[in-house]
């Protein structure tokens, strides 16, 4: 915090050139879906811009998150990018400990009130025992640097939709960050963990534009939750065709055939995995041979089984089947029975007036 | 829950609960009713052998019928046997049948399953037209246009849902879902009950008949 240089400043010190820089613009610009013609906006943005400072908070996470953003198998744009924002507090990253971290982070937090950027990564219980932080609960910590933050950005599905804890029977009454913050802009990044470059590109944008991206209803932004894995796999053909592994060594497998019978979520899973993929770029869950757990979508793990396909129902029915037929033979039978009872009724009757 | 979880849980497992116990419920309602004895001679030793027979040799209507009733008795077949194609040899449909009963059997590839979807659809189409082209022959009740809605719109939503027509596709699934088990609900308690019942009256009225040493 104590150097306040530009990023241009910053990546020419790290032996950046100007020309591996206008291709990470040009490379995010065309990722993020904007015209062209604001590149070089971008760069120039980007090259003056001053270190952003930026809060994340790590409630009921699991820290993959972090992993997937800072993994790499070589120092990358993306990482400088995230070297670069002032990260004033980061359970994981930090150098600082105990009272320190704290208070550095409500210093980050005075010193930029209206303008820094909230991350916030893992659900909140809303029982506030189940999780505390330097023995303040996470219901509190995001209550108290909500107000002031310039946005909120929701890293992972834990954080967006509640994820893995909220699972039934969401033994720590967790929630999601836009469950309890209603008054400022939240941008969820799902995914368990999300791509990389979807949170790379998010802060590119709202670094150089100052506004956030075009969001879906479910307030993820179209650039990268736009397309279902579906829709851009690269199995799709084997799909339209009826081609399915049926199980995961069979020659289906083998052959790269479609996953759906093997549980694959990919038509009702918005992300970026089939295009972007994975690991800059080398593969993504399909492509290896598993399908889709879809696990940027809400409340996925209460979905059903991972593998069992879409079409498969989410009911015990057959012993209730059982007992519904039961019930209707009753029915029908007791039906039956009242209808001969009135009609020898109505025999007797009839010979009796006779 | 959005919506497609909601058809896939709740709504189908009430829907199949409905279906199967209505349709037991119907079927011995009728089945356990008496039909008075006829206390006649009867003119015919093998009746009741004739009585099964008629349910097959009404499966296509008598010599002097045929012209008259020929268009009308093609597209009913093609719409019956086409849907039972689609529902039974359609991937989904079968993984969802796997899961109720624990069968399965290979699939139709897709294109053909799309192709007779189509062709059941067409059919069903032809089928409304004439029914409301001609209403002095078809002498048709609201339950009559209910049960067409009901079997047209799983078809339809069907057919979109695997293009990727219309809505977003879970959106789409969700809808056909939903309009499947509107169908399950309506069908033990409508003339589409008749899926299960023709084969009982077709040998009731062959029983009959053969007593009486009429042979049709």
């Amino acid at each position: 915090m104590a150097h306040n240089s530009t990023l241009g400043e910053l990546l020419r010190s790290q032996g950046v050139s100007r020309r591996a820089f206008l291709k990470f613009c040009t490379t995010t610009a065309s990722v993020m879906a904007l015209p062209a013609t604001l590149v070089p906006v971008m760069a120039d943005a980007l090259e003056q811009v001053r270190r952003p400072s930026v809060i994340w908070l790590s409630f009921q996470e699991c820290t993959g998150c972090t992993e997937a953003l800072t993994r790499s198998h070589a120092p990358t744009l993306e990482n400088l990018i995230f070297n670069f924002i002032s990260l004033d507090y980061h359970h994981a990253l930090q150098a600082a400990s105990g009272r320190a971290a704290e208070a550095a982070r409500e210093e980050a937090m005075r010193e930029n009130a209206g303008k820094y950027l909230l991350l916030v990564d893992g659900s909140i219980p809303t029982v506030k025992a189940y999780s505390t932080i330097a023995g303040i609960s996470n219901l509190d910590m995001l209550m108290d640097s909500a107000p002031n933050a310039a946005a909120i950005i929701a890293v992972g599905t834990c954080a967006a939709y509640g994820g893995l804890p909220m699972a039934a029977p969401n033994p720590t009454s967790a929630v999601s960050v836009s469950d309890l913050i209603k008054d400022k802009p939240i941008i969820n990044i799902p995914g368990c963990p999300p791509i990389p470059l979807a949170m790379t590109g998010v802060l590119a944008h709202y670094l150089t534009l100052g506004t956030l991206p075009a969001l879906d209803a479910l307030g993820r932004p179209l650039a990268f939750y736009g397309d279902t894995i579906h829709d851009r796999c690269y199995r799709r053909p084997f799909y339209d065709r009826g081609l399915f592994a049926k199980t995961f060594d069979d020659e289906g497998a083998r052959k790269g055939w479609c996953l759906y019978k093997l549980g694959c979520k990919g038509p009702v899973a918005y992300n970026a995995c089939a295009n972007v993929k994975w690991n800059q770029g080398v593969s993504f869950p399909i492509q290896s041979g598993h399908g889709c757990i879809g696990c940027c979508e809400p409340g996925f793990w209460d979905n059903g089984g991972i593998y069992e396909s879409i079409a498969r129902g989410q009911f015990g029915t057959g012993p209730q089947m059982g007992v519904a037929g039961m019930v209707g033979a009753g029915v029908g039978a007791g039906a039956a029975l009242l209808a001969r009872s009135k009609k020898e009724r109505a025999a007797a009757a009839h010979r009796a007036a006779e | 829950m959005n919506l497609l979880e909601f058809a896939r849980g709740p709504v189908i497992h009430w829907a199949l609960i409905i279906l199967v116990a209505g349709t037991i419920w119907r079927l011995l309602g009728v089945l356990i009713l008496t039909r008075g004895a006829d206390l006649s001679r009867p003119r015919d030793a093998f009746g009741n052998f004739k009585g099964y027979r008629t349910v097959f040799s009404r499966a296509w209507p008598s010599g002097e019928f045929t012209v008259a009733t020929r268009y009308q008795t093609i597209m009913a077949y093609f719409f019956h046997f086409a849907t039972l194609i689609v529902v039974i040899g359609i991937t989904p449909h079968i993984e969802f049948i796997t899961s109720l009963t624990g069968y399965s059997w290979p699939a139709l590839p897709n294109a053909v399953g799309v192709a007779v979807g189509t062709i059941a659809l067409v059919s069903l189409i032809a089928l409304i037209g004439r029914r409301l082209s001609m209403p002095k022959i078809y002498c048709s009740n609201i339950g009559d246009y209910v049960t067409w809605v009901l079997v047209a719109t799983p078809l339809i939503t069907g057919l979109l849902a695997f293009a990727h027509l219309g809505a977003r596709y879970e959106t789409m699934l969700a809808i056909h879902i939903l309009s499947v088990a509107a169908l399950f609900v309506w069908f033990p308690f409508s003339k589409l009950m008749h899926s299960f019942w023709f084969i009982f009256s077709r040998a009731q009225s062959g029983l009959s008949y053969a007593h009486k040493g009429v042979r049709i």
